[in-house]
């Protein structure tokens, strides 16, 4: 039993247009932080796919670095969000919109 | 055809090695009872059975008819979820560990739950996983004590992963493969000498191993977030009855784990010392039987070094702890790792 | 076998993410997030890519996403609530990802014909394989990526340390 390539796309279409809902509608920072690694997420699954549609093995190694980006970047955003949580005590982003501290 | 064949005979030998490995779990507890009560000049439990031989039965009993309670203002879901993660992540890396050369019936492995390519990832994955329980455990007890005792395990595992992670590459270099038994096939040629912890020089490994193993465990001098002069009990404090017997069933499970990949990994894992020095005896029976003995023995020797470590050495300090983990084995293990491929580079050139 | 499989991991990896949408607190929406990372590293495994399986459960899932976890329970996030902004994202990013799914889905259908069909264990990429190519062909941007880390982790001790 096959599984076309098309359909591993369509759920990471899915999970990536998830991702970008999540981003625009939750208020809170860290909420908007994982919707990212969301996204990330979904477009490692349709590199992946295309890893194997094309048998090359780049695919794969781009998916690698992509979660070595997507770590550093989660680990210098959460220092942020604790520095920004420190000096306003709120995690909500419709509070964090002054440029005053 | 074959494929319900193959799946009703892993589900047998997933019944099998589970119940065995839950009946060492609990004779690990007692075997830690007795000898750190022979460390300390006193007999540990000898009433109940023979020896108190059947002092975990009695264990058990006791924590299943406890009274199981659950205390007002934690956060249920995670409160009842931690315990359950925690155990199932200690009882998942048994599926990967070969205990016995490779004997097929009806094309299944005999020995091995499941023969992985990335076997020993598996391991190391599911131990990151595990740290959820400690701390999902400790942030939903609503309690201080656990939240810091929680917090501190936390901090201590994923530190110490590092260095269990890089101690383990050399092997992989040696072997030339992630899986396990491909491990333990590189260490067969001349008994004792071809181990990678002589003939292979991962001496160094193996210690950074063993260290980063006891404080990945929680166990021997690096249990601060557990010890009862501590925290209370750190991030198990609120637990009780069922739960409880959960986090200390997956302390001990992550023991016997931790022995087992330190015995395939460095100390040949079920070949036998003397190599192919002694005549090969007995029929086909006793030879598919006897490594699973030498195996055994090897992870019992290893559960006796953890319990006599535990029994001998002082506590460290969380400051001291996460000092020498970050400070002294890392770097010591990205030494070994250079040091590792320099030799099989000018080994091979 | 592999159909059973694709749906049963694709609809808990849809679910998972729908949860972390819909949860009101935190901890929730890390915790669907793990699990939708974890039954990614499935799908991966169901795509041939055995070592990105285990990353994705080491990195994701017992790296990232337990940092997530601490700085949840750190900074005691509690529930969210609801301010006048979200109105707003409510009108314009439902109908929006509505839109960009049906976009995105009707390509990928429509191209069907032109892409593989995944068979189990027809292309397993062994770790050997991409170290090959990681540490031979593509050794530079492996190195600018160690760099990368030891930036990052220099950012996040410079960010999150107390001013004296």
């Amino acid at each position: 039993m096959a599984v076309p390539i098309a359909y591993y796309l369509v759920l990471s279409a899915i999970l990536f247009s998830i991702g970008v809902g999540a981003f625009l509608i939750k208020r809170n920072i860290i909420t908007v932080f994982m919707s990212i690694e969301l996204m990330l997420n979904a477009v490692n699954l349709s590199f992946v796919a295309f890893a194997y549609q094309w048998h090359r093995v780049q695919g794969q190694i781009f998916v690698f670095f992509v979660m070595v980006v997507a770590a550093a970047e989660a680990v210098v955003g959460l220092a942020i969000i604790i520095a920004i949580f420190r000096s306003r005590s709120t995690l909500n982003v419709d509070q964090v919109n002054l440029m005053k501290l | 055809m074959s494929l319900l064949i193959f799946f009703l005979l892993s589900c047998l030998k997933i019944a099998v090695v589970l119940a065995i490995f839950l009946g060492a779990v609990a004779y690990t507890v007692l075997l830690e009872r007795k000898l750190v009560g022979r460390i300390q000049n006193r007999w540990g439990p000898t009433r109940v059975g023979p020896f108190g031989l059947w002092q975990p039965m009695a264990d058990g009993l006791k924590l299943f008819l406890k009274e199981d309670l659950i205390p007002t203002g934690v956060y249920r879901p995670l409160y009842i979820l931690a315990p359950m993660i925690a155990l199932g992540c200690a009882l998942i890396s048994i599926a990967v560990i070969p205990f016995g050369a490779r004997i097929t019936w009806h094309g299944v492995d005999m020995f091995e739950v499941a023969n992985v390519n990335i076997g020993l990832l598996v391991i190391l994955g599911v131990t990151s996983v595990g740290v959820y329980g400690i701390a999902l455990a400790g942030w939903s007890s609503n309690n201080k004590y656990s939240l810091l005792g929680a917090l501190r395990a936390s901090a201590q595992v994923i530190s110490y992963e590092l260095a269990l992670g890089l101690s383990l590459v050399g092997v992989v270099l040696r072997a030339g493969s992630l899986n396990l038994r491909t491990i333990v096939g590189s260490q067969s040629a001349h008994g004792l000498l071809s181990w990678n912890v002589f003939g292979g020089f991962q001496f160094v490994a193996f210690f950074i191993y063993l260290m980063a193993a006891y404080a990945e465990t929680n166990r021997a001098p690096f249990d601060l977030p557990e010890a009862e002069t501590e925290l209370t009990a750190g991030y198990h404090t609120e637990y009780s009855s069922m739960k409880f017997a959960m986090f200390f069933m997956a302390e001990y499970a992550n023991m016997i784990t931790v022995g087992c990949v330190a015995t395939l990994l460095f100390f040949g894992g079920w070949t036998s010392p003397f190599g192919s020095l002694l005549p090969a005896f007995g029929g086909i029976f006793l030879q598919a039987i006897v490594p699973v003995f030498w195996f055994v023995f090897k992870v019992f020797c290893f559960l006796f070094l953890y319990i006599w470590v535990r029994g001998t050495l002082p506590r460290l300090r969380y400051d001291q702890l996460m000092g020498f983990g970050w400070k002294f084995l890392m770097p010591l293990a990205i030494a070994n790792i250079l040091a590792t491929s320099l030799w099989l580079a000018l080994r091979s050139a | 076998m592999h159909l059973v499989l694709f749906i049963f991991f694709g609809g808990l990896c849809v679910a998972g993410a729908l949860n972390l949408l819909l949860q009101r607190h935190p901890i929730n929406s890390a915790l669907s997030l793990i699990v939708v990372m974890s039954s990614l590293a499935v799908l991966y495994l169901l795509l041939g890519a055995e070592f990105l399986a285990a990353a994705q459960v080491i990195v994701y899932s017992g790296a990232i996403m337990v940092l997530f976890t601490f700085v949840i329970m750190l900074l005691n996030a509690g529930k969210e609530e609801r301010t006048h902004g979200s109105r707003a994202a409510y009108m314009v990013g439902i109908p929006g990802v509505a839109v960009l799914v049906s976009l995105l889905a009707f390509i990928f259908l429509s191209a069907r014909s032109h892409l593989a069909q995944a068979r189990l264990g027809e292309y397993v990429v062994s770790t050997s394989d991409l170290s090959k190519v990681l540490f031979r062909d593509l050794l530079l941007p492996f190195e600018v990526t160690s760099l990368l880390i030891l930036i990052a982790i220099l950012g996040a001790v410079a960010l999150a340390s107390r001013e004296h």
